[in-house]
């Protein structure tokens, strides 16, 4: 009891939306990837790419939102490399997806080598007039950063696009069958590099909120394993937009408990304590994807539209 | 009524190393069936392909109602008035019959309404069908009213259908044809391609015949044999496949009192199966698919163990056994399924080879594929059944439905089998191949084996096999000997009319 009364709910539960921002940021861009029928696994590549052009940005023009921008940009400069391997090389999306983190690994380590060590500038907070400073909702609600909004905007974005317009209604149609939906005339290729650009975009952002607000500074690596855990996050949501919502806050959640449980001096290993979040967020969602729902069909198969 | 819909003049497309069609130019008038014929590979769906706008045509100029038409998307086929019903349908399974409806439109009203107008053309075309359904849990006959509806809600003026029927049971074929006589009322002209020479006999008012790309005859189905229209298209005169007097030997498989429940959600359970069939005899179950067929195959060929005596090769049981046994045992089987169960698509002919010859054949040493002998055998086969392919290195996949069929049966009948099973043996195949295939089981058969043709196509029943039961509910009637059988016998065989057995449908 000692140790659970000096946690501050409120501010874990404050620090929760902070922490789930950049796997669910990452996540919701792959979970259209994957709609549409690819598989990026470069996720984490993308990340820490995006990871580091939005901090060099930031840093050189001073200002957050070009760095949020650059980021996205370089995000999906890499993922046009995957898009161009995989949609007209026609080469394997698993292989291409894992050189893509790697090489996304080795290219922000060469980019970052002059920005270790320096502080970006920060990122405007929410402030409004009465609801932030109401008492615990305010503190929890609404005094996040601007990129923490965006990012549940996102969230009902993506949700209402696949499942009321027409423009969802045929991205899940080519990751469904791409061959019906080439033959009902649909651009199979190009409706999935424009899939697989967003999906690069998101991902971008989840690494410059890393780096930007979440951190905030430049270490090689940073991203330790987040893209991987975003890219389980879609499987385990059942390639639902609500479920990744509820998988990241479950995994940021943990991950802050468990934080704040090592600083409490809890007698419990801190190995345990790191590989709680990781457990116990896909242990829940494996349990919440034994319903029927399934993969888009398509997934990771490789479209030629031969005749 | 019959000015002229669709003319098509002198429509080329040449694909590396092959002329898929060739200067061909027909006409379609209002209101008119029009059927399309030719061999698997004469170019038919390249056609249909050129004229949805799927594929740009090299040469070669088409009119719609007297305009110019050059599709170059099917999006502008569409809102031109062309609709197509494809033969592998172009439906998204995960999802409802109002989305793949709503996909298949130009401009579709929001869902709600798109549920209801399905509802309408639904009701007026006979075709019940809830929008609310996901596609995957629908029967192929259900999914062809899918695509058909999609094309209806677009009131289209030429409908193509690509082999509409191969799926259908022969109740589901009357409903459609039904529908396609009341379009055909309402001036909507459609473009029929099928193999079914006696469907076309039925439906078509016009058949224009495609050999190697090239037109090469029209004619009024009506008043054209089938005999003849199937000599059009291979272009040459071909054997009927000729039955021997042979001496029936001793029974070879018997299958007493099999009962097996249903596999899987839409499986069908066998009920006390029984019969015998003997060496040098061709025994042929017949039945509206779905009625247990694939599961009688699983129990013969020994992917689904039975008890071990429902199932006896020369007196002894093997119900029990697995395939691989029961092949080493001289019992073959074919199934229905080409590419997936009877194939791996994407091994090559020599590796599929292997798959169920490696025993018989000695294909294989001491755990060690005998590459040398599996081509060799692939070869044999390939020529011994005019299997047209590069080369036994090529994928399953790559081959035609026709000429992967006479592989696959080809694979069996050369390995000598004592007992061969076959289901659906020329299904989707064409004129020439099947009496090709049923040749050569009329010729195994001669040389002492027992043959078990298990088909929906009550002709080729007929002709080959020398006696005769069908499958209804899992049923089996009582056999019959097919001389002197007349069509209503074999009706009330198929229908289930057991005499005790009426009262409790």
């Amino acid at each position: 009891m000692m140790i659970l009364s000096s946690i501050d709910p409120v501010l874990l539960l404050a620090s929760l939306m902070v922490a789930s921002t950049p796997i669910l940021l990452a996540a919701l861009g792959e979970l259209v990837v994957e709609r549409a029928g690819v598989l990026n696994l470069g996720v984490e590549g993308m990340m820490i790419t995006g990871a580091i052009c939005g901090f060099a940005m930031a840093v050189n023009t001073g200002s957050p939102l070009v760095g949020f921008i650059a980021a996205a940009a370089g995000g999906a400069v890499l993922a046009l490399l995957f898009a161009l391997l995989t949609q007209f090389a026609l080469a394997n999306q698993v292989a291409s997806g894992l050189a893509l983190t790697l090489f996304g690994l080795g290219l922000s380590s060469l980019l970052g080598q002059g920005y270790v060590g320096i502080k970006p500038p920060p990122t405007a907070r929410l402030d409004l007039p009465i609801l932030s400073d109401l008492p615990l909702v305010g503190r929890v609600l609404f005094s996040h950063d601007l990129m923490v909004y965006f990012a549940l905007a996102l969230v009902a974005l993506v949700w209402a696009l696949l499942k009321y317009t027409r423009a969802g209604l045929i991205l899940r149609a080519v990751g469904e069958n791409h061959e019906a939906a080439h033959a009902l005339g649909y651009k199979v290729v190009r409706i999935r590099i424009l899939a697989i650009l967003f999906g690069g975009a998101c991902a971008g952002l989840g690494g410059a909120y890393l780096s930007l607000v979440r951190v905030p500074q430049w270490t090689e690596g940073m991203t330790s394993g987040a893209g991987w855990i975003a890219l389980a996050l879609v499987v385990f949501a059942s390639w639902k937009a609500g479920r990744v919502l509820l998988g990241a806050w479950l995994f940021g959640g943990v991950s802050v408990l468990q934080l704040n449980l090592q600083a409490a001096g809890l007698a419990i290993p801190v190995e345990y304590l790191s590989m709680s979040p990781y457990l116990i967020t896909i242990l829940v969602l494996v349990i919440m994807s034994a319903d029927k729902s399934r993969a888009p069909a398509s997934l990771g198969r490789i479209f030629h539209a031969s005749q | 009524m019959t000015g002229d819909l669709l003319t098509v003049s002198g429509l080329t497309k040449a694909y590396p190393g092959v002329v898929a069609n060739d200067a061909v130019s027909f006409v379609i008038r209002e209101g008119e069936v029009h059927a399309l014929l030719g061999e698997n590979g004469a170019g038919k769906s390249t056609l249909v392909k050129m004229i949805y706008g799927l594929v740009k045509p090299d040469s070669g100029v088409m009119t719609l109602r007297g305009a110019p038409y050059a599709p170059p998307d099917p999006h502008r086929a569409r809102t031109s008035g062309v609709a197509m019903v494809f033969q592998h349908f172009s439906l998204f399974e995960a999802m409802n019959v109002a989305e793949n409806v709503a996909l298949g439109m130009e401009n579709p009203p929001p869902l709600r309404d798109l549920a209801a107008r399905i509802r309408d053309v639904s009701e007026t075309y006979g075709l019940p069908l809830d929008p609310h359904r996901i596609v995957g849990d629908l029967s192929a006959g259900e999914r062809q009213r899918v695509e058909i509806i999609r094309c209806l809600l677009q009131s289209p003026r030429l409908l193509i259908m690509d082999e509409p029927t191969s799926v259908l049971t022969p109740q589901e074929v009357g409903i459609l044809f039904q529908t396609l006589r009341k379009l055909t009322a309402e001036g909507v002209a459609i473009l029929y391609i099928s193999h079914k020479l006696e469907e076309i006999r039925a439906l078509c008012d016009h058949a224009t015949i495609l050999r190697q790309g090239r037109n090469v005859g029209t004619c009024v189905p009506r008043d054209t044999p089938a005999r003849a229209m199937a000599e059009m298209m291979v272009g040459s005169a071909f054997a009927a496949p000729a039955r021997t007097d042979r001496e029936m030997g001793a029974v070879a498989l018997e299958v007493a009192d099999l009962s097996v429940a249903a596999t899987g959600q839409f499986g069908t359970s066998l009920r006390a199966v029984t019969f015998a069939v003997r060496a040098g005899e061709v025994l042929g179950i017949g039945g509206v698919a779905g009625n247990g067929q694939d599961e009688l195959l699983a129990a013969l060929s020994g992917e689904m163990p039975v008890a071990a005596g429902a199932v006896r090769l020369w007196g002894e049981p093997i119900g029990q056994m697995g395939p691989a046994a029961r092949r080493v045992l001289g019992l073959l089987t074919a199934p229905e399924e080409r590419l997936g169960h009877a194939a791996a698509p994407d091994m090559s002919l020599t590796e599929n080879a292997i798959l169920t010859a490696a025993a018989r054949e000695h294909l294989m040493h001491r755990g060690f594929l005998r590459w040398g002998a599996a081509e060799a055998f692939t070869r044999r086969i390939i020529s011994a059944f005019d299997v047209r392919t590069p080369g036994p290195s090529t994928a399953a996949r790559a081959l035609s439905g026709g000429n992967l069929q006479k592989f696959v049966i080809g694979r069996e009948v050369l390995q000598r089998p004592e007992v061969l099973v076959v289901n659906q043996p020329t299904w989707g195949v064409d004129a020439a191949a099947a009496a090709a295939i049923r040749q050569a089981l009329l010729d195994l058969a001669a040389g002492g084996a027992a043959v078990i043709c298990i088909s929906q196509d009550l002709d080729e029943l007929m002709e080959i096999s020398d006696r005769f039961g069908a499958l209804n509910e899992g049923r089996l009637s009582e056999i019959q000997s097919t001389h002197g059988l007349s069509v209503e016998a074999v009706g009330l065989m198929m229908g289930g009319a057991h005499g005790m057995e009426v009262a409790h449908v």
